[in-house]
């Protein structure tokens, strides 16, 4: 089995890695790229955990092949916070009690960060439609909803 | 497993008729889905998304041609698309979270012919067309003999889809696609219908097409359904008829996700509502 | 217990805020390490094999194939344990079978091997000869006498002769005289209800890197809810000294108690322990709803008498749970806990603990009282609505009060559910106007709280900074509150104070984090650790002062003089006393072991509206409010966050979440597509009301928050929907097909 080749741009550098042709971009993240903050729930994506943009776009890195990074522009968790200076997102979350356990908030903090960057002012229900596919068990939601409309909220006005 | 990443369609032809167990990629969401749980154990991907024109959606004899991976996300931000043919823009933007939406097409929908696919009776009522590559050059085919039953199309070895065609839109038609799910999101489709329907100037349906999905081994298009409001207002008598029809023609299965009787009564529901959010459209209205 | 401080009314400064978590940064950058997310040099990939069937007996395992492929380092089966101790027997059992698979997804072999890709190919090359066997999956099929049973010999004396061998056991809790009641009432309720078998959900797949050493020394990183629990388990099955195990707990992506409980750890350790490298191991979904720990199913018969005025004179309720695979569901809770929230004359429950061919139950939050309060609280609702009375008056009437005798035996001291229900009816959600096809339910819940072993060592650094360091793992912002506790106790600022998770190596025995304890237990330790470093603060800055110690009280962060005749000194802060640690006889640390009791009972209601589509048999939860006894809320944003997480799962529970048995005993629904938890674009808001009624067991009056939320609101929703439908739901989940279903068998008359 010979390995692939693959150049790519994530969180804005430059990396080259290899792979085989069956690892999905959350293998490749996670296991051969050490960015272990993009996380896996349930592998056939129905839970959003391993969220991540790719050319701008949200996708599930479970459902992606590595390989197909090719070129291609890719933002994870890893990326979002602007060395020590926090993403308004991630600092409303930590606010506001938006995470429990932890675990799917990687992945809901992208979601919510690629729907602010479409739409600055969602409704209630476009943020629940649009969060819709990534799974938290501990919170209900009702914080997430909540932390994600105060930033926009807070960006709108600081823009 | 190889992964091949053509960049011409004779290439991706070549590769997939000349490699048994060879399978297409586009977005991948169902393809991944059964790699992992290793339902398939593919000798080789062939990656279409860098051939040339497979992104595009393109105004074509008045209708629209939509490449093979051009995603639901991106259909949905097509304005002249959501025009025309809203029903089979919003059956697509159904599949899956805002995450499959990045991903997901409307062709890997179609090729994977689950009998519940959203896409699939919306474009079925839209009689749409796809465009197929082979080593015999292209055909084009009705979407509706794509499927042949659960995982089966009639696609031969080396052919895949290119892209699928929308025909023109008519004056005062539209079309509606609605599905059942016990969530408001993220399910497969209990039950789905499209409709696609046009009206004359006193609001008499002159033309119409009625699928339905999830209610038999194939998605189907019912005939007495479009017959039962053909030539009549939409009112509760022929909405009735309608109803009756579709929960008549449904031969669906109990299974985990809805019973037989749910399903025959719900596909009547949907269609009674589809139909009146098709015919408001037509109008202009908003629906 | 010294209950000293309770008297007091006692001024917060801390307790009661909401400052940031200290993890948070971790958990929003993806900095945490989760189970999955720890590697180590030379590691392996650990993978089972699973039975494919239902029953089976294991007539050989020939592993020779897999042995022999490139890059696999070790097989495991049953054959590589030894005799284990009996309880720990059933675990080890679960964890790999023995002579038979019990359940469809069920271990039966394990490899560790140089790839993902390797492991992958190895399992397939394992030969597993089966003698297939028949099944049952269903709580009411398994209990009759000619269903296939699982084991011979484990029913208990309680059980009548002649039973099924899968009836295990069976309880009784209660007083008085049922018959008697039931003659005193105006209306008798009297019905079936059942439940279906639902998985915590938690979206953190179980995961761990095991290591050991010739030397028989081990470590274990792992997502667990309670790594002292894990390592003396795991320590049991492989035949070690529990010293020798070192367990370090990961941060958790959520547990509900599906964590409690240990199903790849002592296979990872063996796996390691025959390899001599360390071995990963990380399910996917689909081993975790198919060989974890679901809920039981059940099936209950309740009868409730009621006078025309809403008088409860009598309740008597039978409960069938099926624990799965092995002995030991959660009956009894629910036997126990269905009528706790009422004050009657005559009530008795029956419990019957049955096996199936399921995965084995685990605790699921409150484990076994959501689907007693399910019944008991429908039955309630219908005899209330019966005479025409207001569901939350009733309660009221029959309500719980200090000095109630408890259904299931103590006598309460001071309880808040008659204060959740006073709130309840003041709230506006009550006098809500509701629209056509909508209804409104309304449903009580309770919960023990649990105490249990825990140890907290709070440290004094030099520099007059703290550190606590606890054994729980924090599952939902436990951190912050344990920080925020130290902080009120010593008097210095939250962010002064750094709170960590510590390893078995570090600290004595600590319980699971489970039964909502963490914050009432490691919260007292904590509190009474940093008590224990105050009053040492205080001997030095006595030395110092050359005054006794008694004259010395600390207040605001700082050593003083306590009275007149003690002296004039200048306060003497914990910076300084820090500082001059090594010179007045070295660090200064507090640290407190407990078998912590006094846990505090919790009440809630909980309050909902539907609508309903009638053609389609789909429900929409419109509306939600929480009302609950915190005790005291430590940090109101997580006990919110505890109430609104409860609430929802229960909302799965109630109307779409299952699992999903074929005729052919295999799960058909082994994934987040078709195991359906909620999703966002389902929910409201889910409002929240914190009632606080001091527990006198704990310091600062705090209660136990996490379980209780998840009690009241299957009946809640059942009463709203039955309210909508106009027909009395007894089986859960609600789905659309069996709504539309009763819908269209009460419009055919």
């Amino acid at each position: 089995m010979s390995q692939l080749h693959v150049t790519t741009r994530i969180n804005g550098d430059d990396t080259e890695f290899l792979c085989e042709a069956e690892d999905t971009l959350l293998d490749v993240l996670r296991d051969r790229l050490g960015l272990t903050g993009t996380k896996e729930g349930c592998g056939t994506g129905d839970c959003g955990a391993c969220s991540v943009a790719v050319d701008g776009r949200l996708v599930c890195s479970c459902l992606m092949l590595g390989a197909e990074a090719e070129g291609r522009d890719i933002a994870t968790i890893e990326g979002m916070a602007t060395g020590d200076q926090l993403h308004p997102l991630q600092q409303k979350f930590i606010e506001m009690a938006a995470l429990q356990c932890g675990i799917c908030t990687p992945g809901i903090l992208v979601a919510a960060q690629s729907l602010l960057e479409r739409n600055p002012d969602p409704s209630e229900e476009e943020v629940r439609y649009w969060l819709a596919g990534n799974l938290c068990r501990c919170t209900g939601y009702d914080k997430i909803i909540r932390a994600v409309m105060e930033t926009a909220a807070d960006m709108r006005r600081a823009s | 497993m190889r992964y091949e990443a053509p960049r011409r369609l004779e290439d991706a032809v070549s590769l997939l008729a000349g490699q048994d167990g060879a399978h297409v990629l586009a977005g991948g969401t169902d393809l991944l889905v059964k790699l992992r749980s290793e339902m398939i154990e593919p000798e080789m991907i062939v990656d279409i998304k860098r051939i040339e024109g497979m992104h595009d959606i393109a105004a074509e004899d008045g209708g629209w041609r939509i490449g093979a991976a051009v995603s639901g996300a991106e259909m949905g931000e097509h304005a002249g698309l959501v025009a025309d043919w809203p029903g089979v823009v919003e059956a697509a933007g159904l599949i899956g979270s805002t995450q499959i939406q990045g991903r997901a097409t409307l062709a890997g929908n179609l090729c994977n012919a689950s009998p519940a696919a959203d896409s699939v009776p919306a474009m079925v009522a839209a009689q749409a067309r796809v465009r197929i590559a082979g080593p015999n050059g292209a055909r084009d085919m009705d979407v509706i003999d794509v499927p042949q039953g659960p995982g089966k199309t009639a696609l031969e070895r080396g052919e895949f889809i290119a892209s699928v065609w929308l025909p023109a839109r008519r004056a005062r038609a539209s079309d509606a696609y609605l599905r059942f799910i016990p969530r408001t999101e993220m399910d497969i489709a209990v039950v789905g219908c499209g409709i696609s329907l046009s009206l004359d100037e006193e609001d008499r349906v002159t033309a119409a097409r009625v699928s339905l999905g999830a209610v038999g081994p194939k998605v189907m298009l019912v005939e007495d359904a479009a017959q039962a409001i053909t030539g009549r207002i939409l009112d509760e008598a022929a909405l009735s008829d309608l109803a009756a029809a579709c929960s008549a023609a449904a031969t669906p299965i109990d299974d985990k996700r809805g019973t037989i009787d749910f399903r025959k009564h719900v596909a009547g529901v949907l269609a009674r509502r589809a139909a009146v959010i098709a015919a408001k459209r037509a109008k202009g209205e908003t629906a | 217990m010294a209950l000293d401080d309770t008297k007091k009314t006692r001024e917060f400064k801390v307790v009661g805020t909401r400052p940031d978590r200290p993890d948070g940064i971790d958990k929003v950058t993806g900095r945490a390490r989760f189970g999955a997310d720890m590697v180590a040099p030379g590691m392996l990939t650990g993978r089972i094999l699973r039975s494919p069937h239902a029953h089976a007996r294991i007539v050989k395992i020939d592993a020779s194939k897999a042995e022999a492929l490139s890059g696999v380092k070790a097989v495991v089966t049953r054959a590589d344990f030894g005799e284990v101790p009996e309880d720990v027997a059933d675990v080890l059992d679960n964890c790999m079978a023995g002579d038979k698979a019990l359940y469809d997804g069920h271990a039966v072999a394990a490899v560790a091997a140089s790839s993902p890709a390797v492991a992958r190919k190895a399992l397939k090359l394992i030969e597993v000869e089966y003698e297939v066997l028949p099944h049952v999956t269903d709580v009411d099929a398994t209990i009759k006498p000619d269903a296939p049973v699982l084991h011979e010999g484990r029913q208990q004396e309680t059980v009548p002769e002649g039973m099924s061998q899968n009836v295990i056991a069976r309880s009784e809790f209660g007083h008085g005289d049922i018959e008697a009641g039931l003659k005193q009432a105006d209306r008798v309720v009297e019905r079936t209800y059942r439940t279906a078998a639902t998985h915590q959900g938690y979206i953190e797949p179980h995961a761990c890197l095991a290591t050991m050493g010739s030397d028989g020394r081990a470590d274990l990183w792992v997502c667990t809810q309670g790594h002292y629990m894990v390592r003396n388990t795991c320590a049991a099955i492989l035949g070690m000294e529990q010293g020798q195990l070192r367990v370090t707990a990961s941060e958790i992506g959520g547990g509900f108690g599906g964590k409690t409980v240990v199903f790849l750890e002592p296979v990872a350790l063996m796996l390691a322990k025959k390899a001599g490298r360390p071995v990963k191991m990380v399910m996917s979904r689909s081993e975790v709803l198919r060989a974890t720990g679901p809920t039981s199913s059940t099936s209950i018969d309740v009868k409730i008498g009621m006078t025309k005025d809403g008088k409860i004179t009598a309740g008597f309720a039978e409960l069938r749970y099926q624990g799965g695979a092995y002995p030991g569901s959660p009956v009894d809770m629910g036997a126990m806990s269905g009528f706790a929230p009422y004050d009657l004359e005559n009530v008795k429950t029956v419990g019957w603990d049955v096996v199936t061919n399921r995965p084995k139950a685990a605790a699921y939050r409150a484990p076994g009282a959501p689907m007693a309060a399910f019944a008991i609280e429908s039955a309630i609702d219908e005899a209330a609505k019966g005479f025409g009375l207001d569901p939350l008056e009733v309660r009221l009437m029959n309500g719980a009060d200090e000095g109630t005798r408890a259904s299931y035996g103590p006598t309460y001291p001071a309880i808040g559910l008659k204060a959740t229900l006073e709130a309840a009816k003041s709230h506006p959600h009550w006098s809500a106007p509701l629209g056509e096809n909508q209804g409104r339910g309304v449903a009580c819940g309770f919960w023990f709280n649990f105490g249990g072993d825990t140890c907290v060592s709070l440290n004094i650094t030099p520099d007059g900074t703290v550190t606590v360091s606890e054994g729980n793992p924090d599952i939902g912002g436990s951190r912050a509150s344990m920080t925020m506790m130290a902080a009120e106790e010593l008097g210095i600022p939250y962010d002064q104070v750094r709170t960590i998770i510590a390893d078995t190596g570090s600290l004595g025995q600590n319980e699971v984090t489970d039964g909502s304890r963490v914050t009432f237990a490691v919260g007292l330790a904590t509190i009474k650790a940093a008590e224990a470093a105050k009053k040492e603060m205080c001997r030095r800055a006595a030395m110092v002062w050359g005054i006794d110690e008694e004259a010395v009280e600390w207040e605001d962060g700082a050593a003083r003089p306590a009275g007149p005749n003690a002296g004039k000194f200048p306060p003497m802060t914990l910076k300084e006393i820090a500082a001059i640690a090594s010179n007045t006889g070295g660090p200064i640390a507090g640290h407190h072991e407990v078998n912590a009791e006094g846990a505090g009972v919790s009440f809630a209601t909980h309050m909902v509206d539907v609508e309903l589509d009638r053609d389609t048999g789909s429900t929409k939860i419109l509306r939600y409010t929480v009302f609950q006894d915190a005790g005291k809320a430590v940090h109101p944003s997580y006990v919110e966050g505890q109430f609104q997480g409860g609430a929802v799962q229960g909302i799965g529970w109630a109307l779409n979440e299952e699992y999903i048995y074929g005729e052919d005993g295999i799960l058909q629904n082994a994934g987040f597509l078709d195991y359906r938890i909620p999703v966002a674009s389902d929910l409201p808001m889910i409002d929240t009301v914190i009632l606080e009624i001091p527990n006198p067991g704990h310091p600062y009056g705090v209660r136990g928050v996490g379980e209780t939320s998840i009690v009241p609101p299957l009946a809640a929703i059942a009463n709203a929907v039955s309210e909508a439908a106009g027909v009395r739901m007894t089986q859960l989940p609600m789905s659309p097909p069996r709504v539309l279903a009763a819908l269209q068998a009460k419009a055919e008359g």
